[in-house]
């Protein structure tokens, strides 16, 4: 086994055991013509954490989440996915990572053309095809079950609800078991029930699963429910980082402005 | 510098930003269709969807030609005293050019609008970005797949528009002067070959690359809402039908030097 071979498999040991980050981003700037969106980004996460990234509508929450999954690159600074700075990736090398990635859209971005199970089977059609079409539809049965949504099968996604649509995204981004779960505002326009139902999902989710996962959200309810970690983000950095005892705990005027609103 | 000149050196820059652009874009699409995974099913999805159902479409078009053709050229053949080639006229007027042409156009108006509409509307709802995140490349499953059943498919099509458009032609005819369909096809055919054929058909591959490649990248850089959404419908049908016609020209040429 060559050096290279080693540093992976010990890479690899160590995100087993927790102790190294799978999801890396070091100093990241991000802008948009004239706009600085994110002005040196630096968080990490480990295998079974999740990390809520908390703060205004436009300080780049979602930018993060982009950039994570590849969609936008950094201006500056590096994002590493098990160890491999994906910057610099081509799109079918970027593929071979993202297998490894599921991503909750803001609203779901199902395929309006496919059915509900369509949809859910979409990674599986693409990526699995070494599974027989019964073992592929159990497996969307099982994803969709977990979901609650195992009796909506044939609907399309204009007939079901914002709500149910979210599921149907959390199936769809589970579906090839993932390490990494990256959820864009997953509670976002939905009803406090239904919001609360996200969030027990997903907590229930992550504990099976044992993924790291990025979370972001304005709504600091839903962070404290599903996160371990807390990150509060203003002018495109990060004002503290730590549990919700440590940012109750803080100083720093726009921490509790934020907290007092939330 | 004047308002004038600015403004023009504007729209040029915007003009050659819009080229290099789709250049890239048509790189992109190239490297992800000759590497697999090949999306066949997709394909024939895209082949069916852009075939059989511009098929009416097309051979309406085409039909009308042919009246139309008829009518016109009988009147003119007749003041020249060359009423005799009314029929070689329809063939080859129908199969060199308004054939091929009136395919191009219809199917940039249909096929354009659709598929530029469908790729804009899935952009601004984030599912070509949720397609990326599923690690399937886009521009493999959505644009070489549409592109590529364009090319498949017009060369298909303009056949349709060909036949309904001699048939009409002749039913035309012989609706003023009775002549049977074999006479009219002798006497259209004449003279001609393959190379009177073939090429004005297979012409109509490069219109189907046009009208497939500018309705993708105008779908799929969409900005906007729904707003951009209707302006990508409407530019890939413009932009598609002037590039059909200005190839059109450009190929008319190269088929006469090549295949005199």
């Amino acid at each position: 086994m060559d050096t290279l071979d080693q540093i992976a498999t010990q890479r690899e040991e160590a995100e087993q055991n927790g102790s190294a980050p799978v999801l890396t981003v070091e100093d990241v700037h991000k802008s948009f013509g004239s706009q600085n969106v994110l002005n040196g980004i630096t968080l990490s996460v480990k295998r079974g954490e999740t990390l809520a990234v908390l703060g205004r509508s436009g300080t780049g929450k979602s930018v993060l989440l982009r950039l994570v999954v590849g969609l936008e690159k950094p201006d500056s600074g590096l994002v590493r996915i098990h160890g491999q700075d994906i910057a610099g990736l081509a799109l079918d090398q970027l593929g071979e990572i993202r297998k490894k990635m599921g991503f909750l859209f803001q609203h779901a971005a199902l395929y309006d053309s496919l059915t509900v199970e369509q949809n859910v089977g979409f990674p599986l059609q693409h990526h699995k095809k070494e599974m027989s079409r019964p073992e592929k539809a159990a497996r969307v049965k099982q994803l969709l079950a977990e979901v609650g949504m195992e009796g909506d099968f044939a609907k399309m996604p204009s007939d079901i609800s914002g709500g149910m649509q979210k599921r149907v995204g959390l199936a769809r981004a589970l579906a090839l078991e993932p390490d990494i779960l990256l959820l864009d505002e997953p509670t976002a326009g939905l009803d406090p029930i239904s919001a609360a139902e996200i969030d027990d999902l997903v907590l229930k989710l992550q504990q099976e699963h044992l993924m790291a996962s990025i979370v972001v959200t304005h709504d600091l309810h839903s962070a404290k429910t599903i996160a371990n970690r807390l990150a509060l983000l203003n002018q495109g950095k990060v004002v503290i980082e730590g549990d919700f005892e440590e940012l109750q705990k803080s100083d720093t005027e726009f921490v509790r402005e934020f907290l007092r609103h939330s | 510098m004047s308002p004038g000149v600015s403004s023009a050196k504007g729209l040029i820059s915007e003009f050659l930003e819009w080229f290099g652009d789709l250049g890239i874009f048509f790189w992109q699409v190239i490297r992800a269709a000759v590497t697999p995974p090949f999306e066949f099913r997709e394909l024939f999805r895209q082949l069916d969807e852009i075939g059989s159902k511009s098929l009416p479409l097309v051979a309406l078009a085409g039909a009308a030609t042919g009246v139309v053709l008829s009518l016109e050229a009988r009147y003119s053949l007749t003041r020249f005293g060359a009423k005799s080639l009314l029929p070689a006229a329809i063939v080859f007027s129908v199969i060199h050019e308004t054939g091929p042409i009136i395919t191009g156009l219809v199917v940039s108006g249909r096929v354009g609008a659709g598929i530029g509409a469908e790729l804009a509307s899935m952009k601004v709802t984030e599912q070509i970005d949720a397609i990326e995140v599923s690690a399937v490349n886009p521009y493999r499953l959505l644009a070489a797949t549409r592109i590529l059943a364009c090319i498949l498919m017009l060369p298909l099509l303009t056949l349709a528009a060909d036949f309904c458009g001699l048939l009409m032609g002749w039913v035309t005819q012989a609706m003023v002067e009775p002549v049977s369909l074999h006479q009219f096809i002798n006497a259209g055919f004449s003279g001609a070959s393959f190379n009177d054929f073939l090429p004005p058909t297979f012409k109509t591959m490069v219109f189907g690359l046009i009208i497939g490649l500018v309705a993708c990248f105008q779908g799929m850089r969409t900005q906007g809402g729904a707003a951009g959404v209707g302006r990508a419908a409407t530019s890939s049908v413009v932009l598609s039908s002037l590039f059909v016609i200005l190839a059109d020209v450009v190929l008319v040429k190269l088929i006469i030097i090549f295949f005199p």
